[in-house]
């Protein structure tokens, strides 16, 4: 069913998998995200920046539903995001999320944690479940690690690990926030090697980072949020190079 | 002890001899400072003269298995009031010549709790074994099939009862505890008061209060005629008073779980049963190891309380010894005699506790 959907979307090149219409919301009286409109195509790398408090985080948030936006609608791959539980669930089944902390499950193996999701949501065979696991470990070069727990292992290590959890659940979007902010220098590359892996077989992506070399060589489109809007959105060439907005500027100028 | 080759080689020296050994312990820990050295040696004396009079008391000038005349003349402790009465302290009124009844169900319970222990062990047929066990162990006691004697529960007593009441109120207070917890977290406003009512009107309350309700005024508010045995009703109290407690604790592990264990589950598109079930309550129960085991003995011990609603455990049975005759005078012996009995039950399950933890840590 995924696949088949998956196909006419790449083959017409329409229905955006992720659809965002002048979204808002409040956290009590604050209002921190202000008409957001935000369109992704399958295939879509697309690398949120800003400084912190702007919203960026909160943004890809809510499109998982981990925050509940209050106006204007998110459809992520032609379900709406509502109150609905089970639509909800859905939803996040088909978008992967990796956690600034990373998020692993610190009482269950390596493995474990990366069966959970396709054996209890995808109800796929154990052992079928185990040798997938291991496919993806391998690729985020980790495989040696599969049964030791996450308290045994590196930042890095860590952060590749809930790369590969979430792609065994097949995400047709993966949302990183801020995935290496949590890291030891030494350790950002290993997580962005793998990232820009990803990137290249055609994963559609949305992250939020301050890694502006990311951004440069990977993203399609580079979005710049301050103050709860997108106050600029351009490829990353023109970004960088020929920013248009005063506080783009003064950000790029702080950060490169 | 050489340094590795790749590192440039540097000098490991051996610490001061008055910082190792015997010397070394006595002086860091016994002797370190003026105050602590005034505090060893009035230790020392005090075990000096409490420690050889005991001993005396309690080995030497004692007698083991004796009748009680032969305690009148001796100095030492009198143990043979266990030895003579030991049927009764152990199984109370129930009847003579039955006694091995009473006896294998608690040797049963006491096999099952041990092969549970092992988390090898913790398959489906555990629970197969747990039900065949109870249905034997359910029979044994209360018999009128295979030709035994029916004993009624208001004969049950001593330590099988004193059992009974701890293990089942522990085994079904935990769950139930766990829910409690868990409702009182939840979004539905009806759910949660229900159980924030339910948890501080029971904690509000002593056990005695509890007990004496379960006895005298809730067959008030039955039927005529429906009467639900007493024992069982003893038992829910219990069962009732222990879950309270326990959602309490629990619920301190469920709010040290950080929102990001719930964020990564529900990214993955997990329900919420299931991302108690297997992210939150495995973790939270965990953290909870200690203060739940506070709470478990504890109410191993309260179950001696059942005394006031005439239950005989196993602390009332031998208050009833003492009070014969030719036994009044030995309760120091029969006191300790107890306080070993509970002792080992605890301890038992203390260094339980403390193993399990061990087994289910995982490095964080």
């Amino acid at each position: 069913m995924n696949e088949t959907e998956k196909q006419t979307a790449v083959k017409t090149d329409q229905a955006p998998i992720i659809e965002v219409n002048s979204m808002h919301k409040w956290y009590g009286d604050f209002h921190v995200l202000s008409d957001i409109n935000l369109k992704v195509a399958l295939g879509e790398r697309i690398v949120i920046c800003g400084p912190s408090g702007s919203g960026k985080s909160t943004l890809i948030r809510c499109i998982n539903r981990l925050e509940e936006h209050q106006r204007g609608q998110i459809i992520v791959n032609g379900t709406e995001l509502t109150n609905d539980i089970k639509n909800i669930e859905k939803v996040r089944a088909e978008v992967g999320m990796v956690f600034q902390h990373f998020n692993l499950f610190p009482h269950l193996t390596i493995l474990e944690n990366l069966t959970l999701g396709p054996i209890w949501v995808r109800k796929t065979p154990k052992k079928d479940a185990d040798e997938m696991a291991m496919m993806y470990l391998e690729k985020v070069h980790i495989a040696e690690q599969a049964l030791k727990f996450p308290g045994q292992l590196s930042g890095g290590q860590q952060q590749r690990v809930a790369i590969a959890r979430s792609l065994c659940m097949k995400p047709e979007v993966m949302l990183f926030d801020e995935p290496t902010s949590a890291l030891d220098p030494e350790m950002i590359k290993e997580v962005l090697d793998v990232m820009i892996d990803l990137a290249e077989e055609g994963m559609t992506m949305l992250v939020v980072t301050h890694e502006m070399g990311f951004a440069k060589s990977v993203a399609d489109r580079v979005m710049f949020m301050d103050e709860g809007q997108v106050v600029e959105e351009n490829n990353p060439h023109d970004f960088f190079d020929n920013p248009q907005n005063e506080r783009t500027k003064l950000f790029l100028s702080q950060i490169l | 002890m050489s340094a590795p080759n790749t590192t440039p080689t540097r000098e490991y020296l051996k610490p001061p001899v008055t910082e190792v050994g015997v010397l070394g312990w006595l002086h860091g820990n016994l002797f370190n400072t003026w105050y602590n050295s005034v505090l060893t040696i009035m230790f020392a004396v005090l075990l000096w003269k409490v420690v050889p009079p005991f001993i005396s008391w309690a080995f030497i000038d004692s007698v083991w298995n004796t009748p009680s005349e032969a305690c009148r003349d001796i100095e030492g402790a009198c143990w043979s009031i266990i030895p003579q009465n030991i049927s009764f302290i152990i199984f109370g009124f129930f009847p003579d010549g039955e006694q091995w009844r009473p006896g294998s169900a608690m040797l049963i319970l006491l096999g099952l709790v041990f092969f549970s222990k092992n988390s090898n062990h913790w398959k489906k047929s555990l629970g197969v074994y747990w039900l065949i066990g109870l249905v034997v162990m359910g029979t044994l006691m209360y018999g009128g099939v295979f030709g035994l004697q029916v004993v009624e529960t208001a004969q049950w007593s001593g330590l099988p009862l004193t059992f009974m009441l701890s293990f089942f109120g522990m085994v079904a207070a935990y769950p139930l505890g766990v829910l409690l917890a868990l409702g009182r977290q939840s979004k539905m406003p009806a759910i949660k008061t229900l159980c924030v009512v339910y948890i501080e009107m029971i904690r509000g309350v002593p056990l005695i209060s509890l007990l004496f309700m379960s006895s005298i005024m809730f067959p008030l508010f039955l039927p005529e005629g429906v009467t639900i045995d007493k024992v069982l009703r003893a038992q829910v109290a219990i069962i009732m008073f222990t879950a309270a407690y326990i959602a309490e604790v629990v619920r301190g592990g469920l709010q040290a779980m950080s929102r990001g264990q719930f964020e990564a589950a529900d990214s993955l598109g997990l329900n919420y049963n299931q991302t108690m079930r297997l992210i939150i309550l495995p973790q939270a129960l965990k953290i909870v190891i200690p203060p739940s085991l506070g709470i478990l003995l504890s109410a191993f011990k309260d179950t001696s309380l059942v005394v006031i609603i005439a239950l005989y455990d196993v602390l009332k049975t031998t208050k009833v010894t003492l009070s014969n005759p030719k036994w009044t005078g030995y309760s120091t012996e029969a006191y300790i005699f107890l306080a070993v009995l509970y002792f080992i039950c605890c301890y038992a399950m203390s260094s339980y506790s403390r193993k399990l933890e061990k087994s289910l840590h995982t490095g964080r």
